[in-house]
């Protein structure tokens, strides 16, 4: 107890910013820069888990920081689908950015400070996202967090770099303001708040064509949940410097959409409400064709990073058919999902940077055999698969576990049949990256000696594939853990 | 401590301040010139706008929550003397204007140096004054002749300051003879319009009028001077179709004075047209002429995509500002012709919120046309990474022209769309948001060139001067404080609807 909520939450908040000044101020001295950020990091990790340890899973009532039109506040408040958020994202932060420090100075990238402070605004926002309290919040730092990773996709300044960056944009913005803010200001007009509440603010206050269209407007203005066919900026999005990829869009970012997601479901429709209506039906199907379609894709894909991106826009859409199921098995294992799926993918991430760092390859034909000289790399990224694949004893199983229950509940057989095909894709897209690192020879004239890189880049993924062990033991306490979200 | 003031019976010079917001700038102008100094009469001018700035923000904290003040001036009581009257919807307007003026002065003692020769420093700043004096007066009182009397004050001066964009392109001169032609129509067509009013009622004090009419019903020459007084406004506020005059303007004016310009003088005559729309005519008249349905949102809607669109493709950065005012003076419209209270509060807020917006915007082109010499995107290649504390500011300006949240441009829109959804008008709603992906576009696409091409070799800049970079500044949080902070534009705004919608010019208390 060495804050209340308030602080704390604020905090969270406020240190990454102090972590953005400090690279602006230690712009042209690295160590002190990057130590000091670390030490934010650390801080801001802190902060959160002040915020667990004062109110554990419990939601809590809002404060107000303002009033900015008549009964809409931002406000903020603790919740445990929030709280889990704010914990992934703050806890990777950390580790990405020590694998970033690796990354960005092993790799010769250049204006590390802008880098690492538009990071900062980045982490900032997410952790206002996971606190919001309504929707309005939410939306004021969904975007905040769009412009502020836009310097970073187009870090590079090459042409391909800036034309990766429009379309991020120009997805991302275009859907937020033509469809996300139609359908918060359209709830606003119809239920005359923008509160997230148990059960959903909408009850009794539409009904009939409203509700799958203003579901709609909400599934595809989240463009950060990347569902099919509003996907393309994720791919794009790979040109950025790959710690970028690996906290922003295979965490914080994604993570930010789905997370939306999930409260839209379940704090503004409302999952009974969803499920009496049968509104969200179509978005079931659309979903599950998201899910096997991104993953045929992503077997298409040679450069290692896009293919894991399309191995991601299918995950996400896993996050998005738990709310779209209507149930409670649903909403929460598309909440576990969350937290499963980010532990695997930023380990996948880091690992396509560390052999980017160690050996310059991006495309997955010109791999073999390096899984001999990156033993530890390769090992990890073996467990990240498995851990996306849903295999025991990996966190990756529990979520596909209660996805499957969620569909067998409401009677989706189909559902089941495309959750185990999409294992299956998995399987198919993601071993064959480890075996023809580890079975195949080494191109004639590779150097054969054992190489990993700088330390900074191996060892964070390393970290992050233990994490995907130790969540599979711990995925009772973490459903227990989410159960308020569903009213239990 | 609203109410009836005659100069007569005045103690304090609190109630004398109606009179001193119109005659500290008009006196200035004068003084200016007989000082003849330019360094003094740069301090003058910026003396008398602060004084005003705070003249405006007490006369707001007395009509913000409802109520007017009426001023008698010279004793003459109305309808037969002239009346000034302040309630919230003028105030809200007064304050922008004052503070603008008063951020755009320091902005303009470098950017003038530069652009203008030496000599005509010191006329530059009494025009700059009588301009700012036709504004004020404009926009404060409440009788309708007078009204006419202070826009040509405003629009004679402005002509000259426009065409001191000679020394820089002689363009500047065919853009001010453009303007003086058409704004001298329609100057005409309001003049002719008053007239009518005037044949019809006999008298010219608004109250008096919105009265009479209201009494007497309407009659052909009542409608004939609706009609000339709308389409003359029209010009002023550069309504599309009635706007060609202001992309020229606006590019080859001083970077100053094109600040002043599209922050102030298109709002002004909003004001005045809501000012006409509701309080004269009252409003179930004019709702009986369809006029906002069938008039004005088709053009506003026009506006508000053509202007963008054609934004979209402009390589000089002055001018695809000129077209983005222009398609959002169809925001604004477009809120009066929501004609419900979200709506007009959009509007009113909208004109607040863009005047800030705007004049960064224009601020930081000023700047870098200091720098560079020019304002055409080839020549600003990667300047964001040479003079970042300069092109900062633009960057915040522009996202609250986009209208993201947490900028001031997000409340209005915000207003504009709810205000659609409680008419019922999803269709419309669509429509705002999707222009404002237009604004998306040609606001990026100047980002670009800012911080993405590679700088000209060797381009090694200095960032603009302070007295540039703080007015930039002050304005750029504005545009953030304002969108979150909203209880002073949007408090105001939403009183100033009351006011309007209820066509009882300022009685609402």
């Amino acid at each position: 107890m060495i804050f209340d909520t308030t602080t704390a939450i604020i905090l969270a908040m406020l240190i990454p910013l102090a972590a953005m000044a400090g690279n602006m101020a230690f712009k042209n001295m690295p160590n002190l820069r990057d130590g000091f950020t670390f030490l934010c990091a650390v801080l801001t990790f802190g902060a959160v888990l002040v915020v667990l340890a004062n109110e554990g899973n419990s939601v809590t009532s809002e404060f107000s920081l303002i009033e900015v039109f008549p009964g809409i506040d931002i406000a903020f408040n603790v919740e445990p689908l929030g709280l889990m958020f704010a914990i992934i994202a703050s806890g990777l932060w950390i580790i990405t950015h020590i694998y970033g420090v690796g990354y960005m100075r092993g790799n010769d990238e250049k204006h590390h400070a802008r880098f690492f402070a538009c990071f900062a605004i980045a982490i900032s926002s997410v952790m206002g996202i996971a606190f919001s309290s309504n929707m309005f919040t939410l939306f004021l730092f969904y975007e905040i967090l769009t412009v502020s990773t836009y310097p970073l996709v187009a870090h590079k300044g090459t042409p391909d770099a800036v034309k990766g960056a429009r379309t991020y944009l120009a997805i991302l913005i275009g859907t937020s303001i033509a469809l996300q803010l139609t359908a918060v200001i359209w709830t606003y007009a119809l239920a005359g708040t923008l509160d997230f509440t148990q059960g959903g603010i909408l009850v009794g206050k539409v009904a009939g064509w409203v509700v799958p269209v203003l579901l709609g407007l909400y599934a595809f203005g989240i463009g950060k949940a990347a569902l099919m066919p509003f996907h393309k900026w994720l791919p794009a999005a790979m040109v950025a410097p790959t710690p970028v990829s690996a906290l922003l869009h295979a965490v914080a970012v994604v993570k930010a959409g789905v997370f939306t997601m999930l409260k839209v479901g379940i704090y503004i429709f409302g999952i009974d409400f969803l499920a009496e209506t049968g509104a969200s039906e179509w978005l079931m199907w659309l979903a599950a064709y998201s899910i096997i379609a991104a993953s045929v894709v992503a077997m298409t894909q040679d450069n290692l990073k896009k293919r894991l991106a399309y191995s991601t826009v299918s995950q996400l859409s896993y996050i998005t058919l738990g709310m779209a199921l209507a149930t409670s098995m649903g909403a929460l294992g598309g909440g576990m999902h969350i937290a499963m799926h980010a532990m695997g993918k930023i380990t996948l991430f880091m690992c396509a940077g560390a052999i980017y760092v160690a050996y310059h390859k991006t495309e997955i034909s010109q791999m073999q055999g390096l899984g001999r000289v990156m033993p530890i790399t390769f090992g990890a990224f073996l467990i990240g698969s498995l851990s996306i694949i849903g295999l025991p004893p990996l966190g990756g199983s529990w979520p596909k576990f209660l996805l499957m229950l969620g569909a067998a509940d409401t009677g989706h057989l189909i559902i089941i049949g495309v959750l185990m095909a999409s294992s299956l894709l998995n399987v198919a897209y993601l071993l064959p990256i480890v075996g023809r690192g580890f079975f195949r020879p080494l191109d004639d004239g590779a150097p054969t000696k054992r190489y990993e890189g700088p330390v900074l880049v191996w060892l964070p993924p390393a970290l992050t594939a233990l994490g995907c062990f130790v969540l599979f033991f711990y995925g009772g306490a973490l459903q227990s853990f989410l159960l308020p979200i569903i009213g239990q | 401590m609203a109410g009836t003031v005659s100069p007569h019976d005045a103690k304090t010079l609190i109630e004398q301040l109606p009179i001193l917001q119109v005659l500290v700038p008009f006196c200035t102008a004068p003084l200016i010139v007989l000082i003849g100094n330019r360094h003094m009469a740069w301090l003058l001018a910026f003396v008398a706008s602060v004084i005003s700035l705070v003249i405006s923000y007490v006369l707001l904290t007395q009509v913000y929550g409802g109520g007017f003040i009426s001023y008698q001036l010279g004793g003459w009581a109305p309808p037969l003397g002239i009346e000034y009257r302040v309630d919230a919807a003028n105030a809200l307007v007064m304050l922008l204007i004052s503070a603008i003026a008063t951020l755009t002065l320091p902005f303009a003692y470098e950017s003038v140096k530069d652009e203008i020769k030496a000599k005509d420093h010191t006329l530059f700043y009494a025009c700059f004054m009588l301009c700012y004096t036709g504004l004020m007066g404009v926009v404060i009182t409440g009788d309708a002749f007078n009204v006419f009397v202070f826009l040509e004050i405003s629009s004679l001066s402005t002509y000259v300051l426009v065409a001191q964009g000679a020394g820089r392109d002689k363009r500047a001169l065919t853009a001010a003879y453009d303007y003086l032609i058409m704004g001298t129509i329609g100057a005409t067509f309001f003049v002719i319009g008053i007239g009518f009013l005037f044949m019809s009622t006999g008298t010219l004090n608004m109250a008096d009028l919105a009265d009479r009419i209201a009494n007497e019903g309407t009659n052909r020459t009542i409608r004939a001077g609706f009609a000339f007084i709308i389409v003359g406004m029209g010009l002023k506020a550069a309504m599309y179709p009635l706007h060609l005059w202001l992309p020229k303007a606006y590019t080859f004016a001083p970077s100053a004075v094109t600040v002043l310009l599209s922050a102030t003088s298109t709002k002004m005559a909003i004001y005045v047209l809501l000012r006409f729309l509701f309080s004269v005519y009252n409003p179930e008249f004019i709702f009986e002429l369809n006029v906002m349905f069938l008039v004005f949102m088709p053009l506003a809607l026009i506006a508000m995509f053509s202007a963008s669109f054609v934004a979209v493709f402009q390589v000089n950065f002055k001018r695809m500002l000129a077209y983005s005012s222009i398609a959002q003076i169809g925001y604004m419209l477009l809120g009066i012709a929501m004609f419900n209270l979200s709506g007009l509060t959009g509007t009113m807020v909208h004109m607040f919120n863009h005047g800030i917006t705007k004049a960064v915007l224009f601020m930081g082109v000023g700047a870098l046309v200091l720098r560079t010499g020019s304002s055409f995107y080839n020549n600003l290649n990667g300047l964001g990474r040479v003079m970042p504390l300069t092109v900062a500011p633009i960057v915040i300006g522009g996202l609250s022209l986009i209208g993201v949240p947490g900028t001031a441009g997000f409340v209005s829109k915000w207003m504009l769309v709810q205000a659609a959804f409680e008419n019922g008008w999803w269709f419309i709603a669509i429509l705002i948001v999707l222009s404002s992906l237009l604004a998306v576009v040609y606001v990026w696409r100047a980002i670009e060139v800012l911080y993405l091409s590679e700088p000209a070799q060797g381009t090694k800049m200095a960032e603009a001067p302070m007295s540039m970079l703080i007015p930039m500044w002050i304005l750029a949080i504005a545009c953030i404080w304002f969108g979150v902070a909203t209880d002073l534009p949007l408090g105001a705004a939403s009183t100033a609807a009351e006011v309007l919608l209820s066509g009882s010019f300022g009685m609402v208390e």
